[in-house]
């Protein structure tokens, strides 16, 4: 049996499996809470393997493997900001969100701000940050199935995007939270699998001696010493310095404002689950992108990594599966194809996981922050507002489908970066300031929303990345062809600057405008999100 | 502005005067002081040891690439600490909350339900 029939048998496994996973799960999906919050019935282990599950995407599995693979240590100093991130999530952000919010992340400013103003900027920074997010794994889907399945041809990718599309529609109306979470525990269950099984398979091969496989990579890629330390890829002069701390900046301080996360906190009963939920989200995303560094440096020890490689045409995405087939024995033989057909079932199991739970989140905002509350101002009944999120979920799926085929030429890490920067930018000042400063107000929250969103889309829109870059090899490294430059903001990043500019619009919204409401209202926040004192419970059925 | 709105699916304040009561207590004052007085120390220091690390990456490029053992240079163990202390300050947090503030607050929550019964 040859590979292309093998790993195209465990796809429509994976996807036979996920669907009758979501039927079941459908059986009690009835109420609003079932459907955004899965009936907070989750334990905190279970949602842990959820949120690590949301988190690790495509990018994470297949990107940051090969980042390592094609620039050795800057692609390992790439992956550790995601890490770390998770503290600000658990110090200060999960168990008060669990216990002051609802159901999206506008529930939690509404508490104490103005309905209609503060749930209209949330429910659109929550689209846009998700938009972005589902872009990126949409167009990778589209690649990575073609590269996987070895066929080409644009038609084939297009193909994929809609079938992916028209199955993340179909896991999010059917089976709601309930179904899609369990879709994330069944797909970090086959993805730490996988990535355990290849990494002691590497591991092996040089007798578990990790300066050998280091010494062997460097030895192999032709870089020597260079393979190993700071540099490669973002040390190359002062602006690419400064525009690595800035996206650095971005992943640490985004990961508590990503909104797909954010709900996640909803679906266990108690804010200890939800610090439970966190504490085994880092240890599973830590395992794992130890392990990321394991494959990296191996794809890099025993593949061909040079610039006409499989690995680096692929932009380092087809690092490890080729990884896997080489430890399984090498092209042609039956080991190598096993194991480069189940790593490839992985990763695809990985994209479908990752874009049901950006859908699912995209559309609670749509249905309960904006038609909902800002629309029918709280009257809608429970049964009105999960159909209209059924609507809206077919709606941004399609939506994203039909932005996803021309956005195929955009650049898959560009765009999660964007997704971390707007989250860090827009989200996070907001959510911090509302549980922590009492004074903080309707005006505040929106402009620091507003504020942090339009900074980083303007300075993105004027950045290299929009027009103005040449490559070395004299093509375009923008999204405009050669000729167009309207570039004046010189980094890739914004963070460094639009995260800065998201709190101080909402410092300067707070302290120009008086909301004696507001400053009120903060006594009963801060006592229900530290106690949990009149938080919402589970449902019982 | 009035609040005109009504209760049904919105999400805020209830108003209940027990809440403004539970604020002022003291068991509340001590269960703010411990849990910021470990959350905002924690998160400055993981900050700052996660930038530091960012831009000695990127400045200090001879310090880093120091070899200590075979192959293993002080970039790669500088990196390494960082899960270290990532695992470190989280099981910290999880072994402070259960112990200094899970009781706090199950003892503040209690007396919420019986002031709303």
């Amino acid at each position: 049996m040859n590979t292309q029939v093998l790993t195209a048998t465990l796809f429509i496994l994976v996807v036979l499996v996920t669907i009758a996973i979501t039927v079941w799960a459908s059986r009690q999906n009835t109420g609003t809470t079932d459907f955004y919050a899965a009936g907070r019935s989750f334990s905190g282990f279970q949602n842990g393997m959820a949120v690590s599950g949301d988190y690790m995407s495509a990018a994470s599995f297949l990107g940051i493997s090969g980042a390592i693979a094609l620039a050795g240590y800057d692609g390992f100093l790439y992956s550790i900001g995601f890490l770390v991130a998770w503290l600000l999530a658990l110090l200060l952000i999960a168990e008060l969100l669990r216990n002051s919010g609802r159901y999206t992340m506008a529930d939690q400013l509404a508490y104490r701000m103005r309905q209609r103003p503060v749930r209209t900027a949330a429910a659109t920074s929550t689209v846009v940050v998700s938009i972005f997010y589902l872009l990126a794994q949409m167009v990778g889907a589209g690649s990575l199935v073609a590269l996987l399945l070895n066929v080409e041809g644009q038609g084939l990718k297009n193909l994929t995007i809609v079938g992916v599309g028209a199955l993340m529609i179909f896991y999010v109306t059917v089976g709601g939270m309930k179904g899609t979470t369990w879709v994330q525990i069944v797909k970090a269950v086959l993805l730490m699998a996988g990535t355990v099984l290849i990494t002691v398979l590497v591991l092996a091969k040089f007798g578990f001696n990790l300066s050998e496989l280091l010494g062997a990579a460097a030895d192999k890629t032709g870089k020597g010493e260079a393979f190993l330390q700071p540099g490669l890829k973002y040390g190359i002069n002062t602006t690419t310095k400064i525009d690595f701390v800035s996206l650095s900046i971005a992943l640490v301080l985004g990961t508590a404002g990503l909104p797909h996360i954010l709900i996640r906190f909803y679906t266990v009963p108690t804010a200890r689950d939800a610090r439970k939920s966190v504490f085994w989200a880092i240890g599973l995303i830590g395992a794992f992108y130890l392990m990321t560094l394991v494959l990296g440096f191996g794809a890099a020890a025993m593949l061909d990594t040079g610039p006409e490689s499989e690995v680096a045409l692929s932009g380092g995405n087809l690092a490890s599966p080729l990884l896997a087939e080489a430890v399984g024995g090498g092209a042609g033989s039956t080991g190598g194809a096993v194991l480069l057909a189940l790593i490839s079932a992985v990763a695809f199991a990985t994209i479908l996981a990752v874009v049901a739970g950006l859908t699912l989140t995209s559309a609670s905002s749509v249905a309960h922050d904006l038609y909902a509350n800002v629309f029918k101002k709280g009257t809608a009944s429970e049964v009105s507002e999960v159909k209209v999120a059924r609507l809206a979920a077919f709606v941004i799926g399609g939506i994203a489908i039909l932005l996803a085929i021309p956005a195929q030429k955009l650049n898959i890490a560009f765009l999660v970066a964007l997704a971390f920067a707007v989250a860090a930018s827009a989200n996070l000042p907001s959510l911090v300031y509302n549980l922590f400063w009492r004074r903080f107000n309707t005006r505040g929250a929106t402009w620091s929303i507003y504020g942090g969103l339009v900074s980083c889309v303007v300075l993105v829109a004027f950045s290299p990345v929009v027009s103005g870059k040449v490559l070395p090899d004299g093509k375009t490294g923008s999204l405009f062809p050669l000729g167009v430059d309207f570039h004046w903001f010189p980094l890739e990043n914004p963070g460094i600057i639009s995260i800065p500019l998201g709190f101080l619009f909402g410092w300067l919204g707070t302290i120009t405008a008086k909301d004696p409401e507001a400053e009120a209202a903060y006594d009963e926040l801060e006592v229900r999100s530290l106690t949990g004192a009149g938080s919402e419970k589970a449902v019982v059925h | 502005m009035p609040d005109t709105e009504p209760q049904r699916s919105v999400h805020r304040r209830s108003q209940d005067p027990v809440y403004a009561e539970l604020a002022a207590s003291k068991e509340f004052a001590e269960l703010r002081r411990r849990y910021r007085g470990f959350a905002f120390p924690w998160t400055v220091a993981f900050l700052v040891w996660y930038l530091l690390y960012v831009v000695m990456s990127m400045w200090a490029h001879d310090f880093m690439s120091i070899k200590l053992v075979g192959n293993i240079n002080v970039a790669l163990v500088f990196g390494l600490s960082q899960f270290v202390t990532t695992f470190m300050i989280a099981r910290l947090y999880a072994t402070h909350a259960q112990k200094s503030l899970d009781p706090l607050a199950e003892e503040l929550e209690q007396r919420y339900r019986k002031a709303v019964k």
